[in-house]
């Protein structure tokens, strides 16, 4: 059967393709992913490192132990924090930007956009240490500007009040231009008849926006807003290089202390608490689907 | 695309529209967010040319009043720099190539190619899409300690080949090659490889450009991994080099910090201002497929 010979060979070659991709992920991703949920339930340490087998199942110890240990609380509770003031800002601001980027009086748009998005393509870790540089509270400028306008500046880093909002506006200021180059192309998507149907019906460019835009835009916004959380969910370069979990772990975030319990050598806790972070990712991201899905 | 009729509401003069005093008070507005935007790193390359001195000198000067290298040399001398570069480089270029090369093949047998696995292969890409790296660096360590691969360039390129993001673009961009283009190729005697290789992909530059450009940022500001995989300093990647650099010393230098963080992040602001068309395009397209 020339047929099933030619089906044979197709099913060879798509192998051949297929091939270099599927071992590398099977031996570096789905082994981790399927290993990660093992060590959460075991109490392995790095001193077990050469033998992850021999090691002893304990139940949900692990996620026990890191539940109730104040540590993981407080970073738990600053990493809602984080998300929840950095992430409707940054969504906020990005929006705005787009909807004024779009709006046809702007002189050098793409000045703005490649101005707007040029944070976005920096290291985390290089703008974290230059953000040090503008928050240090004697000479940087931050407070020098504060200085020139006749206000005392807080020593941002080292002031248990002031370092969390300082590692927002960082983090806002590097992201904003991500999701408003995403939001000004799905702008752009929205046809000019619509804008002009609801102006001969009278809508003014507020209700424009409320009745127009966002209900338009939602699965672009669901979009950015999935994407935004995912990240900041995840945030630990700003803690590590800028205050390193200080001052009295006001900064401290979860995934900085998963990375603290790894190099303590509990890799079992590590590995429960990483879990705990990736079922809040997951529950995140649904929460944002049902609020932000188009009603149809 | 230009409309064929005038919309309606359309300003005949658009330039007359654009001098009114609220358009005015509008670009105002955006070029202060502009300074904000890009403030930071204009401040971090103009504070790199400062002697230490000076920069931390009250109030401080807007433009260096004394610029001198004496950062970026005793950055290249004394901090061996030109090592932390060149391992991010190669490590950037050889995930960017490998990477970008095995998504673009398998996302084209997922494609295009009927073959048993298909679809198990494809639910578990996806399945794998939003899996972030905190949640498997631990395990990924213990893997690579036994593999016999801590603080090698092995540890730090490996993960990365594999890239399900990658694969889903790649499969997205490849659904829409004409079956027709495949399908002369292969009248014409072309084998697989040989239409994968002359027709696919010229056909899929763009999605090769664009996933490559994104690939090449990931892997240049990846920080977590290097940290965890790499123990001796010969190894190090710029930005862990810089991140331990910061945190590591009782007095900090900030000509130092603010010269290496420059050294990360400008030849990226350059690729990335004379890229930038492709680039923003490129990002937009991904975040609406």
């Amino acid at each position: 059967m020339a047929t099933s010979a030619r089906r044979r060979r197709t099913g060879l070659a798509a192998w051949g393709f297929a091939l270099p991709f599927t071992l590398l992920f099977a031996v570096f991703l789905l082994v981790p992913v399927a290993s990660s949920l093992y060590m959460a339930f075991t109490d392995m340490r790095g001193a077990d490192l050469r033998t992850p087998w021999a090691v002893n199942f304990v139940g949900f110890a692990n996620f026990a132990e890191a539940l109730t240990d104040p540590k993981f609380q407080q970073a738990a509770g600053n990493t809602l924090y984080f998300v929840g003031v950095a992430m409707p800002l940054t969504l906020a601001l990005a929006l705005l930007l787009a909807v004024l980027l779009n709006s046809g009086l702007v002189w050098f748009r793409s000045v703005f956009r490649v101005g707007f998005y040029a944070p976005v393509v920096t290291s985390i870790v290089a703008v974290a240490v230059v953000w040090r540089f503008l928050l240090q509270p004697d000479f940087g400028l931050v407070n020098s500007a504060l200085g020139a306008v006749g206000v005392d500046g807080p020593r941002w880093l080292t002031d248990e009040t002031w370092a969390m909002p300082a590692l927002i506006v960082m983090a806002t200021w590097r992201n904003v231009g991500y999701s408003m180059v995403i939001l000004l192309a799905g702008l752009q998507g929205i046809p000019r008849d619509v804008y002009e149907a609801s102006a001969i019906d009278g809508a003014g460019p507020v209700r424009q926006f409320r009745s127009v835009t966002v209900p338009l835009l939602r699965p672009t916004i669901l979009f950015c807003a999935v994407i935004t959380g995912i990240g900041y969910l995840q945030f630990f370069e700003e803690p590590f290089v800028m205050t390193q979990g200080g001052p009295l772990g006001a900064t401290n975030s979860v995934a900085y202390e998963i990375f603290n319990q790894f190099g303590f050598g509990h890799y079992g806790l590590s590995a429960a608490m990483s879990y705990v972070l990736f079922v809040a990712i997951v529950i995140l991201s649904y929460l944002q689907f049902r609020l932000l899905r188009t009603e149809k | 695309m230009a409309p064929t009729t005038a919309p309606a509401t359309a300003p005949a003069r658009p330039d007359a529209r654009r001098r009114t005093p609220r358009a005015i008070l509008l670009n105002v507005a955006l070029l202060l967010g502009l300074a904000a935007s890009i403030g930071p790193l204009v401040w971090m390359v103009v504070s790199s040319v400062k002697p230490e001195g000076e920069i931390r000198q009250f109030p401080p000067t807007l433009l260096p009043a004394d610029p001198t290298w004496s950062n970026y040399t005793e950055l290249f001398a004394q901090l061996s720099f030109p090592r932390y570069f060149l391992n991010s480089v190669v490590v950037a270029l050889i995930v960017t190539v490998g990477s970008v090369l095995f998504s673009a093949m398998v996302g084209y047998a997922l494609a295009k190619l009927d073959f048993p696995g298909r679809r198990t292969l494809f639910a578990l890409v996806m399945g794998t899409l939003m899996v972030p790296g905190m949640v498997t660096f631990v395990p990924l360590f213990v893997l690579v300690a036994n593999l016999g691969l801590v603080n090698t360039y092995a540890a730090l390129v490996l993960p990365f080949l594999a890239a399900p993001f990658g694969v889903f673009l790649m499969r997205q961009f490849m659904l829409d090659i004409p079956d027709e283009l495949l399908d002369a190729a292969r009248v014409d005697g072309a084998g697989e490889f040989r239409t994968f290789f002359r027709i696919v992909l010229p056909q899929a530059k763009p999605a090769l450009a664009t996933l490559g450009i994104l690939t090449f940022l990931g892997s240049w500001n990846n920080f977590l991994w290097p940290l965890v995989a790499v123990q001796s300093a010969d190894r190090y990647t710029l930005p862990v080099a810089l991140a331990l650099y910061s945190t590591g010393q009782n007095t900090v230098q900030y000509g130092l910090l603010v010269a290496g963080a420059t050294v990360i992040v400008l030849p990226i602001l350059v690729v990335f201002l004379a890229l930038q068309r492709h680039i923003v395009q490129g990002i937009s397209t991904t975040g609406l497929k």
